[in-house]
């Protein structure tokens, strides 16, 4: 079963403010972006209608009938290749053609034809699902007194729908009534969010009675709310009834494509209808990215291009000296009546002439140009990604998750990459965490270790080890099944507070108190399992689910939570016996990643008005009345200790408040809660502020979240394999040098270089004048970047290891301008590098800079909503599809489902990818050279006049029949190392690091490579079959039988060169590429049985005269020989003599076989 | 030094868990699944490469015998006649003599036969610097008409010679007007040899591609006469010497076979050719040859293929000689991935 998903971010508003009364009206809306009006229960009238709000029919396909035909096709000839195909198929209707302009078009309208019918396909599902979805039933209010069934599509702005459980909403919709008195319903937004956890929504007091199709007849309201945007986890508007003005919250929105769960219906107002509702603006496409070698690919395009021209030029060039000398005296070809040419040949008008011959030889040397390269490229690498998506090393068991490669673009992207920024939480931990210590009143509980602190027990242990010698290591623990543990999320061990032992500690009040806060403070959803009672909670983030636990082990059960009020069965002390305590819900203060904190306003049953605050302990600190700083400094103290041994901390603390204070407060923050405009989370964040003072400190929690499995193993291989790793997290920068310490990222033998501004002296900066503050602390940053800068330049090369820690308020000095570059030479020096303390847009920042400095192949991965920028800002983006939510996979290239699969994705798949994807350009280049090159030999023996020495159709069949399928193989199933290999071998990865696969020189290479083929195709078979009687008959050989000898070699030569190049022969292989070249012949026999005048010069030219020719068969394995051999030769000695990396880990293979 | 066991996700191999997976599928679909296929890994190592170019070497030299000897046992006799031809009068302005249809171009040359020749004796007319593959020399005829004869009306694909004094020419095209038209006639002491000058075209161009019924028509009855005439009264597919010239050939220089002796002419014979020198070659300076030559399984007289086998053979023992020496002198100590680390490895581009 997958495995519940959560965020951590972005906790969502739950039960903000209960209030009866009717706000004050606000400003009323209005101004720019919050101009629309919805005239709810009258759809129909003139005002509405004039408005012409779009209809709720939604098409998210990319073509329509009508378009698709003309934007497809303008789609496929952006490409400058089809592009140049085109021209020279329209041009090849003119006498200028070489051949036959059926024969150039032919593979063209095949490889468009291809895409165009991939590209309808998958249209035409979108279009399956559109029709499905915009044909969904939904029951609309008929404006009299009764609901009828209607399609979604007919769904207008301001209709009154009923939404059944189970059902989606249609649109967005303004929640009126549900079937619970109360007025909450409780929704499931996967579709949006990925969430699997249901969310409670609650309507307006006054629409709460809003029950029967009766109460809808006089039901008239007017809604003003800002326009269609994107954010799904905002809204801001107001309601005008009944002469009165409300404000309207993200709580009382219903978004299209999220589930009613719970309850049985619900009654809304249509507000954003199709294209305009959130969840549609929020559909756009992922920034595309393409790798490297593509882009390099396009230069070599270019470079064929050119080359092109420039042999075309040349020809031209001769063809016009030529022709012009043909007029000569000593030199009249009378033959070709000079006397009489067309403007093509004309020796009068020679510049013309060659002219027209450039266009001719454009057209004729088109083969040079891989017309379908592309498709196959595309077409392998969607084999590629279904590989990747196959790979059963790369499944997660417990998640039910496979890998997931959500581009194909990158799969050689994989095979190079040289840094990984990597998240904390959630990516190299499981993200479900466990309480496992707390301080209360000064006092820590809690024994048992983390597991940073073991790891820094064992530390000496690695130290003595060799780098490339992984610790036979146990740790770890499986990230979904936590089953060595009775209760999830608990992992207290602590006699004194166990068992209702805490009643006998000195400070059992306190403890209490802290205990009860647990308890309340959260916006957790209890869910009782009815037939065994057990409760277990729904949280927004996993560190409050094991708050919430934890308070329930510990005797305060929190079972039930409703619109106003929370209920607790409590153990009461005085008592001796659980009793049944409700707290009134006044206020949530949510959290939020700037406030980092929360709270609730609770009144007891005694009347006692209070305050829970949790947040982190720098927050709070700040915060704390004089009277509230009792256990302060020990816990203070606690903090540093829990955080060292790489646990997340948070300060629980309270304030009693007093009625008059409360209201005037209250009556403040549901101003600032009821404003219209864009700064209105400012605004309650200042109210807020404003109550969450004067705290009294209780004591803190300190949660531990695990390692994933396999996660030092993973860390240390890819170390080896010589990729840099970065980890960016929030954590404090204890807690970071722990994990680091935990998944040996850090060592004791490596030299840390610490750039924090969390020193006293710079403390004592702090207290001066804004501008002087940022001088400094920019100088002091700068001091430090550059010491540490001449320390390691020093060492460097001498003793090695260096790793860079740095905090997020160095960071941002590190990251402007003037000091970015020296930053960046530190941290390349670096073998890690630990960022703490980083926002998201820092992340993505370090990861642009990163990139874009070293010019080297980033991968930043990452699992939550924090780390969307940055998966979006490297070259490639993994997501953990992990515990937390789907934005961070949504946002990815590659999904994976634990962190220690990223070790197999890029040595293994990432290595394949690369070598294969390099190997099939450079072969692709090399076989159309070959075979245009011979094309060149020929023109300059015929007078550079433009004849091809093939028929038309061997030509037009060479890219698409006889050579297509052995290079998509080669693409597809080649390897050159197993993958035990790989991953037993880790510097192989640096083979692409490198380039060395696809490298100018290679890549000239194998150009060159092509030229020498073609040259010993062209003379050796001419010199074999030319002159003499070619068969026992005495017949001749002309061009239809040179023709045809060459291109059987030219076809053996290009096959065989990939079966010399291949590293791994498979019966698939072997049917390709065997396949291929019997084809040839299958298609001269077939085609050489058509009339003459179809098939002209290959008219039984195999079975007549080249299948009984012994010249024939012997001249075509001598030529293939000879073709193979400067290859042969290059390679072998290379091997043997100059071996490269992977050559020396194959002959190991084998040698261990 | 060895490393053991990869990492945890390297070694949980996949067969133990892939019946729960995907237990429909069969073993063969999971192996291609999991680019598991079996398969053979060739690795290039030193025996294999010395191995590969000898067995080659010892292949490929008796091949070159073999082809060497076939093409030594063929007789050729090559006599070029274009200078010779030409009266000496004329040799200032060959064109002149050639263009002038007053003058006789009758011309006797004697051959004498060196080796014994056995039937069938192949003639050939030999060109140089004529470009039969230029491409609108190429171009110029029309595969439809040479079938269809005048039923078939479109012939613009014949530029310059499709249509003369208004009527369409058959066969069109400047492939066939300009129709080589020397002739020869042998002689030899017992007096004329046989020329037999049919089935010199191949087989499927006589019958497939050239008419039955398909008559000469208004060839040749323009201003500018080309090459040689027809006979109206023959249809094209009896024109043997129009259908061998009609494929044209590759390269400039070229031979067509011309017809073929039927009879044996023994060593130190001496045959007299009577030839007809009609065939302008002269206003671009290309030479004319006439060839006679015996044929056998690998057909004429051409040591290249031989050459090359033996060369190429040659050079294969060479190689793996050379191999193998290089290999005994400076053997290298492979199978130790820590020989080279990528460090210390030459940094590849």
């Amino acid at each position: 079963m997958p495995g519940k998903r959560r965020r951590a971010l972005h906790l969502c508003e739950m039960g903000s403010f209960p209030c009866a009364r009717p706000p004050p009206a606000g400003d009323g809306g209005g101004g720019a972006g919050y101009s629309r009006v919805v005239y709810c229960n009258d759809p129909g009238c003139p005002e509405a209608t004039q408005l012409d709000y779009p209809g709720n029919a939604i098409s998210t396909t990319r073509y329509t009938v009508a378009n698709f035909i003309p934007k497809s096709l303008f789609e496929q000839f952006r490409r400058v290749a089809n592009v140049f195909f085109l021209i020279v198929g329209i041009v090849s209707f003119s006498p200028l053609a070489p051949y036959r302009a059926v024969s150039v078009l032919l593979p063209l309208i095949v490889v468009v034809g291809a895409t165009m019918i991939k590209e309808a396909f998958e249209d035409w599902r979108r279009k399956k699902q559109d029709i499905e979805v915009n044909n969904r039933k939904v029951q609309v209010y008929d404006g009299t007194r009764a609901f009828y069934q209607t399609e979604w599509k007919k769904l207008r702005v301001g209709d009154i729908v009923k939404v059944e459980k189970d059902e989606f909403f249609p649109a967005d919709l303004l929640f009126l009534s549900s079937s619970f008195d109360d007025g909450i319903c409780y929704v499931e937004t996967m579709n949006l969010d990925g969430e699997t956890n249901l969310k409670r929504k609650q309507c307006l007091e006054v629409t709460t009675t809003l029950h029967n199709e009766c109460s809808f007849h006089k039901f008239k309201a007017l809604i003003r709310c800002e326009d269609p945007n994107e954010k799904l986890y905002s809204f801001i508007g107001t309601m005008q009834y009944q002469g009165a003005q409300y404000p309207l919250a993200p709580q009382q929105i219903l978004l299209r494509d999220s589930k009613l769960r719970n309850t049985q219906h619900i009654y809304g107002v249509v507000i954003f209808t199709g294209h305009d509702t959130k969840v549609m603006q929020n559909a756009m496409d992922p920034p595309s990215k393409r790798s490297n070698i593509e882009r390099r690919m396009d230069k070599i395009v270019y470079v064929l291009f050119s080359g092109l021209v420039l042999i075309a030029s040349t020809g031209s060039i001769f063809f016009g000296i030529k022709t012009k000398g043909e007029i000569s005296d000593r030199n009249y070809r009378w033959y070709i009546r000079p006397d009489k040419s067309s403007i093509y040949f004309d020796p009068s008008r020679v510049a013309l002439a060659a002219f027209f011959h450039f266009l001719t030889s454009l057209m004729l040397y088109g083969c040079l140009i891989p017309i379908s390269l592309y498709i196959s490229i595309e077409i392998v690498k969607v084999l590629q990604s279904t590989f990747i998506n196959q790979d059963r090393e790369m499944y997660c068991e417990e998640t039910d998750k496979p890998a997931c490669a959500r581009t194909s673009n990158l799969n050689e992207e994989l095979g190079q990459v040289n840094t990984i920024l990597s998240d904390k939480t959630g990516t190299l931990t499981c993200n479900s965490m466990e309480f496992v210590k707390c301080s209360i009143g000064g006092v820590g509980y809690g024994s048992g270790l983390s597991e940073a602190e073991e790891a820094v027990r064992r530390g000496s242990q690695y130290e003595s080890s060799e780098l490339k010698d992984p610790p036979i290591s146990s740790e770890g623990y499986n990230c979904a099944a936590v089953t060595r543990k009775s209760v999830k999320g608990f992992n207290f061990k602590d006699d004194r507070l166990m068992n209702r032992q805490w009643i006998k500690e000195p400070q059992s009040d306190v403890i209490q108190k802290f205990f009860r806060i647990l308890a309340i403070c959260h916006t957790a959803i209890p869910l009782v399992n009815n037939s065994s009672g057990d409760i277990s909670y729904e949280a927004e983030s996993p560190d409050e689910a094991a708050f919430v636990t934890a308070a329930r082990e510990l005797g305060f059960q929190f079972y039930e939570r409703t619109q106003t009020s929370i209920s607790l069965h409590e153990f009461d002390p005085n008592i001796g016996r659980k009793v049944d305590r409700t707290y009134k819900l006044l206020n949530i203060l949510e959290f939020s990643s700037t406030r980092k904190r929360m709270s609730v306003i609770v009144k007891t049953e005694e009347d006692q008005l209070l305050l829970f605050c949790k947040g982190a302990d720098s927050v709070i600190f700040e915060r704390l009345a004089k009277n509230g700083q009792e256990f302060e400094a020990k816990t203070k103290c606690h903090i540093n200790y829990y955080s060292e041994a790489g646990l997340r901390t948070l300060a629980i603390a309270y304030r009693k408040l007093s009625v008059e204070e409360y209201k005037k407060w209250h009556e403040e923050f549901l101003l600032a809660k009821s404003s219209v405009n864009a700064d209105r989370d400012a605004i309650v964040d200042e109210t807020a502020e404003k109550i969450e003072r004067d705290l009294i400190l209780v004591g803190a929690t300190a949660v531990e979240d695990r390692l994933q499995k396999g996660v030092p193993e993973c860390i240390n291989k890819l170390a080896q394999a010589g990729i840099k790793i970065w980890i960016l997290t929030g954590d404090k920068l204890e807690t970071a040098i722990n994990i680091g310490y935990a998944c040996q990222v850090l060592r004791k033998c490596m030299k840390q270089i610490v750039i924090t501004l969390d020193t006293p002296d710079i403390d004592a900066l702090k207290k001066g004048e804004n501008n002087a503050i940022e001088k400094a602390l920019h100088e002091s940053v700068a001091k430090q970047i550059r010491d540490a800068h001449s320390q390691v330049s020093v060492l460097k090369g001498s003793s090695g290891l260096f790793a860079l820690i740095i905090d997020g308020n160095s960071l941002a000095f590190a990251l402007s301008r003037s000091l970015e570059n020296l930053f960046l030479d530190l941290a390349v020096d670096c073998a890690f590098v630990i960022c703490c303390r980083t926002s998201p847009k820092q992340k993505a920042l370090v990861t642009r800079l990163v990139k874009r400095s070293t010019r080297k192949t980033t991968l930043a991965i990452g699992d939550g909503a924090n780390d969307v920028g940055m998966l979006q800002e490297a070259d490639i983006g993994v997501g953990i599809s992990g515990v937390e939510g789907m934005q961070a996979v949504m946002s990815s290239d590659f999904a994976i489902a634990q962190f220690r699969f990223l070790e197999r994705l890029l040595l293994v798949h990432g290595h394949w990818c690369y070598r294969r994807i390099a190997a099939m350009i450079c072969y692709f280049f090399y076989k159309n050279i070959t075979f245009g090159f011979i094309l060149f030999w020929f023109e300059a023996h015929a007078f550079f006049s433009g004849q091809p020495a093939y028929n038309d159709w061997y030509i037009s069949f060479y890219n698409v029949a006889f050579t297509s399928l052995p290079v998509i193989a080669l693409g597809v199933f080649d390897k050159d190392v197993p993958s035990r290999i790989c991953l037993k071998f880790p510097s192989l990865h640096q083979d692409g690091v490198h380039n060395i696969f696809f490298s100018w020189p290679r890549i000239l290479g194998w150009m060159l490579n092509g030229v020498c083929s073609s040259v010993i195709i062209y003379y050796f078979t001419t010199s074999a079959i030319l002159q003499q009687p070619f068969n026992k008959d005495g017949h001749g050989a002309g061009t239809d039988i040179l023709g045809a000898a060459m291109y059987t070699c030219v076809v053996w030569t290009v096959n065989c060169q990939l079966a010399l190049c291949l590293g791994y022969f498979t019966w698939i292989h072997h049917v390709f590429i065997w396949g291929s070249i019997f084809f040839w012949y299958i298609f001269l026999i077939i085609y050489g049985s058509f009339p003459p005048t179809i098939s002209t010069t290959a008219y039984r030219v195999f079975l007549e005269a080249c299948a009984p020719s012994p010249l024939y068969w012997l001249s075509t394995l001598f030529v293939v020989i000879s073709a193979l051999l400067p290859y042969f030769l290059y390679s072998t000695f290379q091997r043997t003599f100059f071996p490269k990396y992977y050559n020396i880990i194959q002959s190991v293979r084998l040698e261990n076989h | 030094m060895e490393m053991e066991g990869g990492s945890s996700s390297g070694s949980a191999g996949g067969t133990q868990t892939h019946h729960r997976f995907s237990p429909m599928r069969s073993r063969a679909f999971y192996r291609f699944t999991q680019q598991n296929l079996p398969a053979c890994k060739p690795v290039l190592t030193p025996g294999w490469v010395i191995m590969t170019f000898l067995i080659m070497g010892i292949v490929f030299v008796p091949v070159g015998l073999v082809c060497l000897h076939a093409s030594e046992s063929v007789v050729e006799i090559v006599d070029r006649y274009d200078v010779e031809c030409i009266p000496e009068a004329y040799r200032s302005n060959k064109v002149a003599y050639i263009k002038d249809s007053s003058i006789s171009k009758n011309c006797n040359r004697t051959i004498k036969v060196q080796k014994h020749m056995k039937a069938p004796i192949y003639i050939y007319y030999e060109l140089d610097n004529y470009y039969q593959n230029h491409r609108r020399f190429v171009k110029s005829r029309n595969d439809k008409q040479l079938l269809y004869g005048l039923k078939y009306k479109d012939t613009s694909s014949c530029k310059p010679e499709e249509s003369s004094n208004g009527l369409p020419i058959v066969p069109c095209g400047l492939i066939a007007w300009s129709l080589f038209n020397d002739s020869y006639a042998f002689v030899r002491d017992r007096g004329e040899m046989n020329v037999n000058r049919k089935n010199i075209a191949w087989k499927s161009d006589r019958e497939h591609k050239f008419g039955k019924h398909v008559y000469p028509f208004n060839f040749q009855n323009g201003t500018l006469i080309g090459g040689g005439k027809l006979d109206p009264s023959i249809p094209l597919s009896d024109q043997e010497d129009l259908i061998v010239w009609m494929r044209t050939a590759a390269l400039p220089t070229f031979r067509k076979l011309y017809g073929i002796i039927e009879e044996d002419i023994d060593a130190d014979e001496i045959i007299t050719v009577h030839l007809v020198n009609n065939y302008n070659t002269y206003s671009f300076g290309g030479k004319k040859k006439i060839v006679l030559t015996t044929s056998n399984w690998l057909g004429g007289k051409n040591g290249f293929l031989g050459m090359a086998y033996i060369a190429i053979g040659t050079s294969f023992v060479l190689i793996s000689v050379l191999f193998a020496l290089i290999h005994v002198k400076y053997p290298r100590p492979r199978g130790d991935p820590t020989y080279l680390s990528w460090n210390r490895k030459s940094n590849a581009s």
